[in-house]
């Protein structure tokens, strides 16, 4: 009881502490008590997760507070614990702490560092309670309190104009998405009279069922399936609709095809942020909720089909993108995008467990590519365009080590041999997810086969873009940034004037539109003259040897986040594989999520589908970034439009520009101008006062002062309402008689 | 009439010969001693209004009394409005010793002008014939006649009180006009006999009805009979603007009311529709024609016709509602109309009270205090909650509902939103226009006074004497129907 509580508020205390007191504190103080007292939650959290899986400890809910009670309608702030939630709280914790550590180093020059701290554990407080919810509305608030740290986060600089672009961009994607999620809890308290998850009380009416004091207290989702809503002649049935509308809000949170729009642009935040909230933990809130919600989605087949479709679209989609892309974080940010549809569609194949395990593999490796791009940037003073990287390796051999550790988790680097399975963590969950995909499509589930060989298909795209970042990023020569200006992180007061900010947005533009990638660069060219920036750091600002990158080693600080990371990246798949989806996974989800226990036999080639498409990637990446300088340059500008296309990540911001903002302007434009100018002030407010004004003005012109003028018309006037009078009184009846 | 009767009529009267004695004695002392008296008669003067105004609250009968043979009829819902034309008559006298002392114009004829015109006003309240209706109504018009023209060396103030007496005569020929019809065809000038008579309407009863009407519409200034109102109170001094504003519109009201529901109770059928023309007609005129004005005393010519068609509004119900509701929108009206023009004449410009709606330009700024009385007068005068002008209003609309008289109700709505659009435009000025440099300077006198108690009045003080007020009124109406 204590230590649920504890764990899911200790963070808020932080956040409360270092937000309020951040003046009186002083910043080491108060990155000190958030990074404490985050630590303290992970450790609980540990703890909570293993008295659960190996300690015998019992699913249970812990009711902390009664928040709304209006008639039927209930909802309570609890803590859930049961394996889905109790992964999630490690996977919350561990990386939120690593990432508050990091930050020690990473945001060492920074004047707002207790700001930034106190954001930091304000999502993990808002993340806590996300994925501890015990019905849609906690889980509800817990979704909007990472919205508005993310908001916060990714404009934290908020003297960059992109900075707060990207924010609100990322604000409002997800409103769309958040609209729809609002209308899955009322759709689906509209069907069952309830939003709660379990269970607390023998009386209680949930969603699932659960035992109450040793009693089985049945759920009501099941009553879904025979409900449908009338829409004129039209029945639509109240499971698709209640999972569709959920699924909505997945869609945003998690960055899915046609709302992934805010993702990339999101990476205008600090680097940690990146890694904590849009790689580790807050995008993958969409497929929490849906595995939350398993069975709901059992339920609604044609929802879940459109689960799939998503999934696998995006995967592709954020792929494809990802071999365009120039800065180091938006191609990592693109593969979490990826990442992310596999993951949605493993959920939509009904490999619930699957999709849980890639989000917990993927959490380790996916913030280590993170941080260790973090500290690249670090070191060459917040360059992050990789075309003016190259030969970083040297100055940076620790982190060129855990970034590579982090590629090979990420591609998926193994050897499915049956009973000899080995590799690192991605092999694990990105194979289980294609597997199930495949075998949903053996089954006859829809897009099944569909998800599968996009699955493979991106896998060979992963592979591609995620050794083209470490070749162009690491090997090579170094090729100097020919602006003056550094790249976009380079806006804090003490590494860049006032003066630099608009130029640094130029060049944002600059670097994903007009230029085609220059990969080959001045080879060997004035290894000198690069202008360093004081507030850099160590003031490495000598002359390098020709070809070296001109950067330094991050601190050991921002290091050792690394190294953890980077155990899990190595280790994480190996030694959970049986849990989350192999002979254990029973026992270790106590049917916390949907299973499904068909026992499938892959022919061999699906097996080593993924495998090899991934050596082919690296092969390929080779030879046009390694072996061949300037292939890659001519191939993208023989295929310029494709790559343009690429590049531009399919004109979505355009498209979305032209649609939503200028259509939304436009049709603002109509109904203000035409519809509230013309129409209603025209004939309401304006036109009426105008009226009376000219009906004042007729009135006074009557008024002439003349004693005859005013003498007639009262003599006019009692002769007429005597007229009138009598007229009205029937009075002409009367003259007759 | 034995001398028994006339004691006991006299008994009733009190408060009316307590005013006549002050006249006649008066008069004496300032033909004695001319200007150097006038201090003292204001002084007396107002006392002595304040006094009828007790007396007739004291001392009222339970059931009416008719006296004088029947001339005259004593009752609770006289004795309230009494109470109602002295006090209001009282401050303005106050208001106008004041002014014409700073103009060093002191002459002791006003007081007794002033008190002569509130005696006619009594007897307008009391008439229970049509000789005591006409005598008080040409009493009080006299009296009136000779204040408009007050400032005989000022063209505007001897213009106006020209126009408003010969207005004033035409207006008094049809009132004749409509009495002789009325006797005519009823047999009688008493009221109670004319009341048998007119179980059984006629067109000759009907129509000298409406001639009496249209005179009394006159006197109390009802569209269409308006057209003397705006130029009367712009070219008379200021004080005496603010007295034809107050005192005598309660006076014809009354006396309306008792035309109406005594004698020709039976014709409520035939006359409701006139009263409804009047009244829609004096709301609509009131309303529109105010929004473009610029002289303050033509505005609140403007808010007094919109503000009697609103009384006449509820008297068209033909209820005691209606009459309940009339009597209490008037003693609502009263203490915020005797307010704004009490401000008008604190704020002094040139030594003269100010005149022009951009004479109140930036008073907002420099003396915020008048601005927020200006603000507190102006909103219950709109009638919005919870200021007294909103409770008026709000009873005035009830009586006219309660009678099904939608369509009137929908008028009156109408004209008080646009009325409240020159109200607010007077206090946009006073808040919002650019100070101009003008050299307004406030004064602290009996005007600054009368001022705070008029807006203190407008809060409906604090409903308990809202809840007074209606119950009296209440009272009254019920002793009296």
């Amino acid at each position: 009881m204590m230590i649920e509580a504890i764990l899911v508020l200790a963070p808020l205390a932080g956040a409360f502490v270092a937000g309020v007191f951040q003046k009186v504190l002083g910043d080491r103080l108060a990155m000190g008590i958030t990074t404490a007292l985050v630590g303290l939650s992970a450790i609980l959290s540990l703890l909570v997760f293993i008295d659960l899986i190996w300690g015998g400890g019992a699913p249970r809910t812990i009711e902390l507070m009664r928040f709304i009670e209006i008639g039927a309608f209930q909802s309570s702030w609890s803590v859930r614990v049961d394996t889905l939630s109790a992964v999630m709280l490690v996977v919350v914790t561990s990386v939120a702490f690593l990432v508050h550590v990091y930050s020690i180093g990473y945001m060492a020059e920074d004047p707002h560092r207790a700001r930034f701290f106190s954001y930091l554990s304000f999502f993990t407080f808002a993340m806590l309670s996300l994925v501890t919810a015990n019905d849609l509305l906690q889980m509800f608030f817990g979704w909007e309190g990472v919205g508005v740290a993310s908001y916060l986060l990714i404009g934290f600089w908020y003297q960059k104009r992109t900075a707060n672009d990207a924010a609100i961009k990322a604000f409002v994607t997800n409103r769309v998405g958040d609209f729809g999620f609002a209308l899955g809890i009322m759709a689906t308290f509209h069907f069952l009279g309830t939003i709660q998850f379990f269970p607390t009380e023998a009386g209680d009416v949930a969603l699932f069922s659960a035992e109450v004091g040793g009693r089985l207290v049945d759920g009501v989702l099941h009553n879904l399936s025979h409900m449908s809503l009338m829409v004129g002649q039209w029945s639509i049935p109240a499971a698709e609709l209640t999972a569709i509308l959920l699924f909505i809000g997945a869609m945003g949170k998690s960055a899915q095809f046609f709302l992934h729009v805010w993702l990339p642009d999101a990476m205008e935040g600090p680097t940690p942020v990146s890694a904590l909230i849009h790689a580790a933990t807050m995008v993958t809130a969409g497929v929490v909720m849906i595995c939350r919600m398993s069975e709901l989605f059992e339920m609604a087949p044609n929802a879940a089909a459109f689960v799939t479709l998503i999934g696998a679209v995006t995967a592709i989609f954020a792929a494809t993108v990802g071999l365009a892309q120039n800065d180091i974080k938006r191609v990592i940010a693109y593969s979490t995008c990826s990442q992310l549809g596999y993951m949605v569609f493993a959920a939509g194949v009904g490999a619930y467990d699957a999709a849980m395990f890639h989000l917990f593999t993927h959490a380790f490796f996916k913030a280590l590519l993170f941080l260790g791009a973090g500290s690249v940037i670090h070191g060459l003073h917040h360059e992050q365009d990789m075309r003016y990287m190259g030969g970083v390796r040297r100055a940076m051999q620790f982190t060129w080590a855990m970034m590579l550790i982090g590629t090979l988790a990420l591609i998926g680097a193994g050897l499915p041999i049956e009973g000899l399975k080995i590799g690192f963590a991605g092999f694990y969950s990105k194979d289980a997810a294609i597997e199930a995909a495949y075998a949903a499509g053996e089954g006859g589930r829809a897009f099944g086969m569909f998800a599968f060989w996009i699955g493979v298909a991106a896998a060979f795209l992963t592979s591609f873009y995620s050794w083209r970042l470490m070749f162009m990023t690491f090997e090579g020569t170094f090729r100097p940034n020919p602006h003056p200006s550094h790249g976009h992180e380079d806006v804090r007061p003490g590494a860049a004037s006032d003066a630099d900010l608009g130029h640094g947005a130029d060049q944002h533009g600059a670097h994903g539109v007009d230029h085609t990638p220059s990969d080959a660069g001045p080879a060997g060219g004035s290894g000198h003259g690069r202008d360093h920036r004081t507030g850099g750091g160590d003031g490495e600002g000598r002359a390098a040897p020709a070809g070296t990158a001109p950067a330094h080693e991050s601190p050991w600080v921002m290091l050792g986040p690394l190294a953890v990371l980077a155990v899990g990246a190595v280790f994480a798949g190996w030694f959970f594989y049986p849990y989350f989806i192999g002979y254990k996974a029973d026992a270790f989800w106590e049917g916390a999520i949907h299973r499904h226990h068909a026992d499938h036999h892959f022919p061999i080639w699906v097996l080593w589908a993924p495998v090899a498409v991934t050596a082919a990637g690296f092969l390929l990446a080779s030879v046009f970034y390694l072996l061949t300088k300037g292939m890659a340059e001519r191939i993208a500008r023989a295929a310029g439009p494709l790559n343009a296309f690429l590049a531009q990540k399919w004109y979505f911001d355009e498209l979305y520009d032209a649609v939503f903002v200028k259509g939304a302007r436009a049709l603002g434009d109509l109904f203000w101008k035409g519809g509230d100018q013309k129409l209603i002030d025209g004939l309401g407010p304006n036109g009426v006062a105008k009226a009376a004004r000219f009906g004042g003005r007729q009135l006074r012109r009557a008024q002439t002062g003349f004693l005859y003028h005013y003498s007639f018309l009262m003599l006019a006037a009692a002769v007429l309402l005597g007229a009138f009078a009598i007229w009205a009184g029937g009075g002409l009846e009367l003259l007759g008689g | 009439m034995t001398s028994e009767d006339l004691l006991f009529s006299l008994s009733w009267v009190q408060p009316e010969l307590l005013l006549a004695g002050f006249v006649l004695l008066g008069t004496l002392v300032g033909a004695l001693f001319g200007a150097r008296s006038t201090r003292l008669l204001n002084v007396v003067a107002t006392a002595a209004l304040f006094a009828a105004g007790v007396m007739a609250l004291m001392h009222r009968p339970e059931a009416p009394q008719d006296i004088f043979a029947g001339a005259m009829s004593i009752d609770a819902f006289g004795a309230f409005a009494k109470a109602v034309i002295a006090f209001a008559a009282a401050a303005t006298l106050l208001l106008g010793a004041e002014h014409f002392h700073r103009l060093q114009d002191q002459q002791f004829e006003f007081p007794l002008i002033t008190v002569t015109a509130v005696l006619g006003m009594f007897v307008m309240v009391s008439a229970n014939d049509l000789i005591a209706l006409y005598v008080g109504v040409e009493l009080q018009s006299l009296a009136a006649y000779v204040l408009a023209a007050w400032r005989r060396d000022d063209a505007r103030s001897s213009e106006a009180g020209l126009k408003y007496f010969v207005l004033g005569a035409l207006s008094s020929g049809l009132l004749l006009f409509g009495c002789s019809y009325v006797y005519g065809f009823s047999g009688s000038v008493q009221f109670d006999t004319i009341a048998a008579a007119a179980v059984e309407p006629g067109v000759g009863l009907m129509f000298g009805l409406v001639m009496v009407l249209a005179g009394l519409a006159f006197k109390m200034g009802a569209a269409p009979f308006h057209m003397w109102t705006p130029d009367v109170y712009e070219g008379a001094p200021t004080p005496v603007a603010a007295l034809f504003a107050a005192a005598p519109k309660v006076a014809a009201v009354v006396l309306m009311a008792r035309m109406l529901y005594e004698p020709f109770a039976g014709m409520e059928h035939e006359w409701r529709q006139v009263i409804a023309v009047l009244a829609g007609a004096s709301m609509l005129v009131g309303a529109f024609a105010g929004l473009v004005q610029t002289n303050l005393k033509r505005l609140m010519a403007y808010s007094s016709i919109a503000n009697m068609g609103f009384v006449l509004m509820a008297l068209a119900a033909g209820s005691p509602e209606g009459a309940q509701a009339a009597l209490i929108y008037i003693a609502v009206y009263l203490p915020a109309t005797i307010g704004v023009f009490a401000v008008m004449m604190a704020l002094r410009h040139q030594g003269q009270a100010i005149e022009t709606i951009g004479d109140l330009a930036g008073i907002g700024q420099r003396h915020v205090g008048f601005a927020a009385l200006l603000t507190i007068l102006f909103f219950s005068l709109a009638g919005i909650p919870p200021l007294a002008g909103f409770w008026g209003k709000f009873e005035a609309f009830r009586a006219s509902l309660g009678a099904g008289l939608v369509p009137l109700a929908v008028v009156g709505a109408i004209a008080a939103v646009v009325a409240a659009g020159y109200y607010l435009r007077v206090l946009a000025t006073v808040w919002f226009s650019p100070s101009a440099p003008s050299d307004v300077r406030p004064s602290s006198g009996v005007s600054a006074v009368l001022a705070v108690v008029g807006a203190a009045l407008c809060f409906p003080l604090l409903l308990v004497f809202m809840a007074g007020l209606e119950h009296a009124a209440d009272a009254a109406v019920r002793a009296s129907f």
